[in-house]
């Protein structure tokens, strides 16, 4: 490198992104305050950005005001159950898209890449109605059946599988495995990364979503947090405080999450370009 | 004719293999292909056979033709929507690509604290839409918003009612959206940026070129497939920007920001006119689908 060392220079720089992730953060870094004040005080100017009384009670009035352990309890469960689904569905269509060869593969393919173009917006309304024919509306079961076969898992496995050499597998199946055989012994040890992307990105979707709970579910006991979160402004619209620490709750998992494994987020970015 | 049925019995094993093959690949993916044919292809297909029908869910269904097209396109909402989301879509997609370009360039040094910059910067992106829309109703409040506060402080007297009020409103969507998505595709130019080789810039150094040059007349020619990808990405997602919308303003004040998706969802879930929703709908789907095969016909291009 003959990037030239301009101590200056290099000093402007950190200071414009440091000014630049400052902004980028301070909406979270006010919710993160506000959700620790009196809603009185959540207003006031100047902004008082520590707490000079932090109210932690909010955290625990916000469990009092709304079936908050429930519907955690349902996200937590939702998103298991579809990313388990998706994960093990996906990686194994897409051993067999890409690994093995017979007539109409690509033909079956093509379905899949045509549908990721194809936005949830415009099918979304079909896909409730036929739900509803099906008696599966207002039930987890729909819901999950909904999300779990989305074809980006397939396509973001398949791009993966492709990258493992045919000559690995043929050995295998010269010392006798069959196709099943390789799957399990040979390519699902190597898939680790692979899977733990799109593990996440299936937890971080399903996680947030918002409009499809929204569609699928009115009675209560059915209700994701995200739900939960959005009847609770509709409620207490004046409880600024407790709102904020709500919001701050449901952040919490993907935060984790994302700190954990940021390297497969980028990775997830890079070998995909498609989740949007 | 003794190679006759040397063949024939060489034909019959290879058909056996090709048939074994082709259960044994099936196998792998008719457990996820049952679930995406009956719960994504058939949505697909219904969704168009829907468009050319009148039905309300309950009643009958009745075939009308293109009656729902004809009907849309003359109707004013309709027309409204659509002329918003264009506007939603030109703003979101020029600042986005611009900021997110400016960041990766930024970042693409090995500087103090870069994974935290960078990880910060993309953190938005994987935050609930729920969350960070309530967190920014509030910060944008008209009266007594950190926002107007900021505004006025500095010298504005009259700030803009924001999500309160019809003009605000869309810029109000706007920026949170620039906000939430310019992580992601900092990271899409990051990657295209690490993708160009050091001795270039080595190169036009010799040459003489100042910084300026070498990324007016290198980086940013390198880089014109990465701005084209991204270009596509964001109008197709700014074309499809439904829960942040629901979120912050329900479409609203009046039909302020009422965009396509919102004209779906209200036709379709609230006034139950399943035809027109689906008129629209298709509508969205040819413009997303002309801006795919765009960017399939370029990248082919492109690599060949």
């Amino acid at each position: 490198m003959i990037e030239k060392k301009n101590p200056v220079a290099k000093v402007l720089t950190h200071l414009l992104l440091l000014s630049i992730v400052f902004i980028t953060l301070l909406p979270l870094l006010w919710m993160l305050s506000s959700s620790l004040k009196l809603d009185r005080d959540v207003f006031t100017v100047p902004i008082q950005w520590i707490p000079s009384h932090p109210e932690w009670n909010n955290y625990l009035r916000i469990w009092e005001k709304i079936d908050l352990g429930l519907y955690t309890l349902n996200s937590f469960k939702l998103t298991t159950i579809i990313t388990i689904i998706q994960v093990l569905t996906s990686s194994f269509a897409a051993y067999g898209f890409s690994k093995c060869r017979f007539k109409g593969r690509d033909t079956l393919f093509l379905a899949y890449v045509a549908t990721i173009a194809i936005p949830w917006q415009t099918y979304m309304l079909p896909q409730f109605i036929e739900m509803r024919i099906l008696g599966l509306t207002n039930t987890h079961t729909g819901y999950i059946l909904m999300q779990s076969f989305i074809a980006l898992g397939v396509f973001l496995m398949r791009q993966f599988y492709m990258g493992i050499p045919d000559e690995l597998l043929e050995a295998a199946r010269i010392d006798g495995l069959n196709e099943y055989g390789i799957y399990f012994r040979i390519v699902l040890p190597l898939s680790g990364p692979s899977i733990a992307t799109l593990c996440i990105f299936s937890f971080v979707t399903i996680w947030n979503d918002y409009m499809g709970p929204m569609i699928y579910f009115s009675p209560n006991h059915l209700k994701t947090i995200q739900l939960g979160i959005r009847m609770f402004i509709g409620q207490y619209s004046a409880e600024y405080g407790l709102i904020m620490a709500a919001s701050v709750f449901a952040l919490i998992p993907v935060l984790l999450v994302f700190l954990a494994f940021q390297r497969f987020f980028v990775q997830g970015v890079a070998t995909s370009g498609l989740k949007g | 004719m003794p190679a006759k049925p040397t063949k024939t019995a060489h034909t019959r094993k290879g058909m056996a293999l090709g048939m074994r093959n082709t259960v044994v690949g099936l196998s792998f993916i008719l457990p996820n292909f049952i679930g995406f044919f009956i719960f994504i292809l058939i949505p697909v297909i219904f969704s168009l056979v829907l468009s050319f029908t009148k039905w309300d869910g309950f009643t009958e269904m009745q075939f009308v033709g293109l009656q729902n097209f004809t009907n849309i396109i003359t109707d004013k909402y309709f027309l409204q929507a659509m002329g918003r989301t264009l506007i939603f879509s030109a703003f979101t997609v020029s600042i986005t690509t611009f900021v997110s370009l400016g960041l990766a360039v930024l970042l693409n040094k090995k500087l103090f604290a870069t994974d935290f910059f960078r990880s910060s910067i993309f953190f938005p992106y994987v935050a609930s839409i729920v969350a960070v829309g309530v967190v920014w109703n509030m910060l944008f409040q008209k009266d007594f918003g950190p926002i107007n506060e900021f505004l006025r402080f500095i010298g504005i007297a009259n700030p803009p009612g924001w999500t309160a009020s019809v003009k605000g409103a869309v810029p109000a969507v706007i920026i949170v959206f620039i906000w939430k998505n310019m992580g992601y595709y900092m990271l899409v130019y990051l990657a295209a940026l690490q993708n160009i080789p050091a001795e270039l810039r080595e190169a036009s150094c010799i040459d003489g070129a100042s910084p300026a040059q070498h990324f007016w007349r290198v980086t940013m020619p390198m880089l014109s497939s990465s701005t084209f990808f991204v270009v596509l990405m964001l109008t197709i997602n700014s074309f499809k920007t439904l829960d942040l919308i629901m979120v912050m303003t329900s479409g609203g004040p009046g039909q302020a920001t009422t965009l396509i998706v919102n004209y779906i969802y209200n036709k379709g879930f609230v006034s139950n006119h399943y035809g027109p929703a689906s008129a629209a709908a298709m509508i969205l789907f040819v413009l997303v689908a002309i801006i795919t095969v765009i960017q399939f016909r370029v990248e082919k291009k492109a690599s060949m």
